[in-house]
Formats: structure tokens, C-alpha cells, sequence
């Protein structure tokens, strides 16, 4: 910022015959940003105009290769909102997302800080726990079927040895959100520990050190310590979090396809199901479905910067 | 030891040049080809199918380049899978740009025909009285055929023979629901797991419903019909009582076929394709019929690919399409197709007596075939796409204990009317 503003300082110091090589050097800065400028025009503005466009027109397949959509105006959102799936998919989504979020935090969090006491092979141990985040979602997500596969899976198996009788995990309106959340909380603890730990390591060594001559005990240090100091980075980690899991679509898709009865169906396999999962595609539902999506995200964001900049104040 | 490190350095970033280069060069040479042969109508011919199992190098690639070399053109062969397959068919379509034939599962048919992108079967002259007209309803809209069946296949019940031989059952004795029940009842007494099936939340949860649906009576046009919760109570009384294991719920009917084959299972519904695979399990195996609710062979649904011709704007590419379509549909034609995918049975009846006489195991499937029924006859065509997904989430619904039959498919039928604007 300072460099920039001293810079125009100069600039216009400079007398009038330099004004060529002024606008020479404007010139270079476009050329400069204009890849910039291209890159987010491409792949971002124009997906989301075209987000919005596919939205506010009725497009069945025939009108989509004809090009000759009919422009419904706010028509696709009406219908979306007066729709018994929405109702049911919010509530889905809002249960599925904040269930994971808060059960990936405080995993993380408490392994993080389990790691953060450098004993004998906590890096290797770190980095087994990094394990679902390398693994393709395809394999991570048929393997979590097949262990909560009613018959035969062996989380049932377990259970039964404990005298638990059979539970259909994926098969029972009951239990098929809490079970693909499961297998969603087990995805996201990775980053979860891989940010929080990077946080608790810029926490100087010597206020615990302070705390512990003070007479503070473990719960203490980390509840006036570790929280607080670790609150910017705790944010981020649960903005990023909110916005990964709200759109997530393939763990559900290849555990429940959002079944039984739309049991586990969220805003984004119900905008994914619109689209891609039937034999007849709907693109404009799917978009509505998909911008309120967006907006949702949006939301959140907006919210953090809000807390962000009252941090920062105050 | 500085130096090598230079030198290292410059070696690999040389190859690295190299390489982008190279990968650049190879990106842009498909499209100068394609670019040519669109100019010349004797050029490349361009040619997607749904099966991208078949590589380049397979009986299939080869059967595609020889009916390519007849007609005189080069085929270029691109394979996606099924889903993939229809939405790329609509970006084509959208820019222009189809290829000159597609073949496509047979309810995405009557979509791309309603969305303008094929052309009419009789635009080239192409007669398409000889192929059986239960196969061919699938590719007909409004008077008009789109497409034509290189094959079918459908549904039966494969037994594991060794578990109905131990639980005292004969298969021939299967004629009704009534002695159906009956025989997994016996085979639950003794022990074995009696029927497994896919009721999916998709596509194939419908395909895997209907023969109990239309084996009831019921019409695709009243989802809540009497008949319709008969045969929706059969499936849910099935799972409710263990008859059937609760996972058919979220089974595909791949992973049916992998329960049937621990020989686990003494019935599983599935289709033509699995000949082969039944043929190699480790335990005798055959195939009944699936029975209608008072008797006879219920109607079951066709599945297979229709042979289609997007519209072009160069229509003297449609001669040597038309040769091609004719090559991949003789008799001789037909039964090659089906011999080299080891499950497609003829679509005329020419050539099911030319496969029937090569293999004569294959009767009860040419029988299934024969009194098949496609999804989107009976002039549904694109309504069938939002009925059928009513349907699978009734069938979910009602096996899952969220509704119950009845409940459900009244649900569903409002579903579907509403979706098909009637």
C-alpha cells in the first residue's frame, strides 16, 4: 500500500512533458493486469452470469440446443421455494453442515493440540491422519458404504458383537443424514488439524511458560491461552470449512444418492440431482438451486469479514 | 560439484520445454484433423457410443472401423459413459458441432429427438419395418423413428440352482407371484437368502421395478393405480420380512449381481448382460422368466442402445451415415453386435434366429426380449424421464418404512403430473 501511494506521489510531481511516459506506464500496468483481468473474466464472472442466465429461463433440453430459451423471470425461484424438497433439503443442509463443521473443529483442535506436544513419532502419526484428504472421494466414499452396509458392513458387524441389532445406516430415512455426515466429519478433520496446528505453532512458547509459573493448569492455559490467541486462524478454519461442506455433493451422491426419500438430500445434490441426475436434465432449477447455494456462501463470508474487522478494531 | 548441478538444471529444463512443447503440439492436432474432415464430407466420420470399456483395440473398435471402411470413411470412435454421454450429446447440439452418429440408451432418445438434434430414420430412406416393433417403439416420436435398436437386452431372474436344489424347489414351477412366493418362502425355511434386487434411487431403480409394475397390470400413466401398490407392496413386504436384505435399497445392480455371486443367493434380478458372468460363477446357475402377477411372463423394460443420426448441416454426410447404420444392422450384423458384447440379443427376427442357432441357450432372453417393452412407448417419450423418477422415489420411500405403498405412490403420481405438465 505505502509503496503504491508514494508512487503515485511521484508521478504526478513530475512535470508536463513526462505526461507520454505517465500514460506509457499506465499502459504497462493494464498490459500487466490483463491477464489477471482475462483469467477471472473467463472463470469466474462469466460462469456465474451464465449461472444466473440458465436461471431466469426455462431451459428443457430442446430449448438449450435450440438456444431459444423462455425467459421466466424469477419463476424458477418461486417454484424452488414452494417445493416440499426445500424445506427439507435446508434443514439437511443446515444440520449436515454445521454438524460437521463443529464435530471436524473440535476433533482438529483436540488433535492438534495432542500433536502439538512433540513426543516420539507424532510426525509420522500426523501424517497418518492426513490419509482421508489424500484419498480419492470415490474410494473414501464406497468404502464408508460398504462399512455401514446394513448386511454385511462391518460397523454393523461390530455393533452386533456388542449385542446391537442391526442398523441400515444408509438405507433407513433415519440414519442416512448422520451417517453420510460421519464419513463427511472424518474427510474434513485433516485440514482441520493441518490449519490449527500451523496456528498453535505461532503461539509463543513462553507465555504457556508464564502461565505455568503463574500456577496455571492445563485446562487454564488452553482456555486463556490457546483459544484466544488461536482465534483468528479458528475463523478461517470454520469459514473455509462452512463453504467446502456446503457444497459438497460427491460423498452423498456415492454413499445415498440423497435417499432414502430425499433423507440426506442437501441444496447441492438436489441442484445436482436436477441437473445431472435424472435422465432428463433441468438446468434452470438446478441454477436457482445452485445461485441460493452461492448466496448462502456469500452470507457467511460477509460475516467474517464483519468479525474480521471488529477484531481488528478493537 | 557445482557444475553438473548446472548442468543438471539445464538438462531438465530443456526437457521440460521440450515436453510442454510436445504436449501443446498434441493438443492442437485433433483439432486441425477434425477441422479437415468436417470440410471434406469423405473424411474422418465421427462416432460416440456409451461404451468406454471397448478400447481402441477391441472386437467392437474393430467391428466400428470395418463398417466405417464399407462405407468408404474413416470412423473416429470417442466412448463416454451413459450419463456423460447425453449431456455431452446436448453441448454438441447447442454449438453445432455433433458427430455423425451416436448411439445412445434408448430413453435419452426420444429427449435428443424432441430437442431438434436427430434426424429422422426416413430422411435417409432407411426401412425400419424388419426390426420388432416392442424394441423400436423407444426410438419412435410423434409418427416419426429416430433411431434404431442394435440389440436389446432385458430383465429375468437368474437362480442359483444349487440353493433351490437344497430347499427343494423347482424352478419350472415358477408361474405366478403366488408360486414365487411360495418358492422363496421354501427357500427361507431352509436357510439361504431367498431374492435380491436393485431399488436404487435412479434409473435403475425404475428399470428394476417395472416388470413388477406392468406384471401387476399397472400403467405408467396412473403411478397410484391399485395394480401400481400391489406390485409396490410385493417389493416392500419382500424387504420388511427379510425375504429381501434391506441394502436393495441403495443397490445398483452391479452390486446385486456381486451379492448373487457369493452364492449367497438363490434369486437376483438382472439382465442380459451378466450371461456370461453367470456362466463362470462357482455354482450351476439359471434363468426364469419374471412372472407376471397371475401368471404368464410379466412385461419387463428394454434396455440397449439405439443407433442415431444427428441433424447436419452437410446432409451429403447422411450417405455414408446411411451405409454405416445398414452395415451395423444386417442379420449377420446384428448377431456379430451381440456376440461381441456376449449380451445383446438381436432386435429382428431374422437375426435372433440366426443367434438362436449358434447359441441355443440363449431362448429364454430371446423369449424376455420378444415380450419386452420399451420405457418411453406407448407415446410418453419425454415424459417418461421426470414419471420414472417419481417412481424410483416411491419405491425408496415405501421399502425405506418413510411411506407407506400406498402413501407413496400417491406422492408419486402428483409428482409426476405436475412434472409433465397434465
Amino acid at each position: 500500500m505505502t509503496s503504491l501511494r508514494t508512487e503515485t506521489v511521484a508521478v504526478r510531481r513530475e512535470t508536463r512533458p513526462a505526461a507520454p511516459r505517465n500514460r506509457a506506464r499506465r499502459w504497462t500496468a493494464v498490459a500487466f493486469l490483463a491477464p489477471l483481468i482475462v483469467y477471472l473474466l473467463v472463470f469466474y464472472a462469466y460462469p456465474l452470469y451464465r449461472n444466473i442466465e440458465l436461471s431466469v429461463h426455462d431451459y428443457t433440453p430442446r430449448a438449450f440446443v435450440q438456444g431459444d430459451p423462455e425467459f421466466t423471470g424469477l419463476e424458477n425461484y418461486r417454484d424452488i421455494l414452494a417445493d416440499g424438497t426445500f424445506l427439507r433439503a435446508l434443514r439437511s443442509t443446515a444440520v449436515f453442515t454445521l454438524a460437521s463443521i463443529a464435530a471436524q473443529y473440535a476433533i482438529g483442535l483436540a488433535l492438534a493440540v495432542f500433536f502439538h506436544r512433540h513426543f516420539r513419532l507424532a510426525a509420522t502419526l500426523r501424517a497418518m491422519f492426513l490419509v482421508p484428504w489424500l484419498l480419492p472421494l470415490i474410494v473414501s466414499a464406497s468404502t464408508w458404504s460398504w462399512m455401514l452396509n446394513s448386511e454385511n458392513g462391518i460397523v454393523n458387524a461390530a455393533l452386533q458383537a456388542f449385542g446391537i441389532g442391526q442398523i441400515n445406516w444408509l438405507t433407513s430415512p433415519d440414519t442416512s443424514l448422520l451417517a453420510v455426515t460421519i464419513a463427511n466429519v472424518w474427510l474434513g478433520v485433516p485440514f482441520n488439524l493441518v490449519i490449527l496446528y500451523a496456528g498453535l505453532q505461532n503461539i509463543p512458547a513462553e507465555l504457556y511458560e508464564a502461565a505455568g509459573l503463574d500456577g496455571a493448569g492445563a485446562w487454564q492455559r488452553f482456555r486463556r491461552i490457546t483459544l484466544p490467541l488461536l482465534r483468528p486462524v479458528s475463523l478461517i478454519t470454520l469459514l473455509l470449512g462452512l463453504i467446502y461442506t456446503l457444497k459438497v455433493v460427491d460423498i452423498i451422491w456415492i454413499m445415498t444418492r440423497g435417499g432414502p426419500a430425499d433423507a440426506s438430500t442437501t441444496l447441492a445434490i438436489w441442484s445436482y440431482r436436477e441437473a445431472f441426475g435424472t435422465g432428463q436434465p433441468d438446468f434452470s432449477p438446478a441454477a436457482a438451486v445452485g445461485n441460493l447455494l452461492i448466496l448462502i456462501a456469500f452470507v457467511a463470508g460477509l460475516a467474517h469479514v464483519r468479525l474480521q474487522r471488529r477484531e481488528e478494531a478493537g | 560439484m557445482n557444475r553438473p548441478s548446472v548442468f543438471t538444471r539445464a538438462a531438465v529444463f530443456g526437457t521440460a520445454v521440450l515436453a510442454l512443447s510436445a504436449l501443446t503440439a498434441c493438443a492442437s492436432a485433433p483439432q486441425g484433423t477434425s477441422g479437415a474432415g468436417t470440410a471434406s464430407a469423405g473424411g474422418a466420420y465421427t462416432w460416440w457410443d456409451p461404451y468406454p470399456q471397448h478400447d481402441a483395440s477391441s472386437a467392437w473398435a474393430k467391428r466400428v472401423d470395418s463398417c466405417g471402411r464399407q462405407a468408404g470413411v474413416t470412423i473416429e470412435r470417442t466412448a463416454y459413459d451413459t450419463t456423460a454421454l447425453t449431456n455431452q450429446a446436448l453441448l454438441a447440439g447447442q454449438e453445432g458441432n455433433a458427430p455423425d452418429v451416436i448411439l445412445l440408451d434408448n430413453p435419452a432418445v426420444s429427449t435428443l429427438a424432441d430437442a431438434g438434434m436427430l434426424a429422422p430414420m426416413a430422411d435417409f430412406g432407411l426401412d425400419t419395418s424388419r426390426f420388432d416393433k416392442n424394441l423400436i417403439a423407444a426410438g419412435e416420436l410423434d409418427g416419426k423413428t429416430y433411431g434404431i435398436p442394435i440389440g436389446a437386452n432385458t430383465l429375468a431372474l437368474y437362480y442359483n440352482k444349487k440353493i433351490l436344489d437344497e430347499a427343494g424347489v423347482d424352478p419350472a414351477s415358477i408361474k405366478d407371484w403366488a408360486s414365487l412366493g411360495a418358492a422363496l418362502e421354501k427357500v427361507k425355511a431352509a436357510g439361504a437368502k431367498p431374492i435380491t434386487f436393485a431399488a436404487i434411487g435412479t434409473e435403475e431403480g425404475s428399470f428394476q421395478f417395472l416388470p413388477w409394475f406392468w406384471g401387476a397390470g399397472a400403467q405408467l400413466t396412473q403411478l397410484d393405480s391399485p395394480q401400481a401398490v400391489e406390485a409396490l407392496t410385493l417389493w416392500t413386504e419382500w424387504v420388511k420380512s427379510g425375504i429381501a436384505p434391506n441394502s436393495v435399497i441403495s443397490n445398483s445392480q452391479n452390486t446385486t449381481w456381486e451379492e448373487f455371486l457369493t452364492g449367497e443367493f438363490a434369486f437376483a434380478e438382472n439382465g442380459t448382460w451378466q450371461i456370461n458372468s453367470a456362466a463362470q460363477a462357482d455354482f450351476p446357475t439359471g434363468v426364469v422368466q419374471i412372472p407376471g402377477k397371475d401368471g404368464g411372463a410379466a412385461a419387463t423394460p428394454t434396455g440397449g442402445e439405439f443407433i442415431t443420426v444427428p441433424v447436419q448441416q452437410d446432409t451429403a454426410r447422411y450417405a455414408a451415415t446411411k451405409k454405416i447404420l445398414e452395415c451395423m444392422t444386417t442379420p449377420e450384423g446384428l448377431v456379430e453386435t451381440g456376440t461381441t458384447f456376449a449380451y445383446y440379443i438381436p432386435s429382428t427376427a431374422e437375426g435372433q434366429e440366426q443367434i438362436l442357432a449358434k447359441e441355443p441357450s440363449l431362448q429364454p432372453w430371446v423369449d424376455a426380449v420378444r415380450s419386452a417393452k420399451g420405457r418411453t412407448s406407448d407415446n410418453l417419450g419425454t415424459d417418461y424421464p421426470p414419471i420414472s423418477e417419481a417412481l424410483w422415489t416411491a419405491v425408496q420411500k415405501a421399502l425405506s418404512g418413510a411411506a407407506s405403498p400406498a402413501d407413496a405412490l400417491k406422492q408419486a403420481q402428483a409428482q409426476a403430473k405436475q412434472a409433465t405438465g397434465d
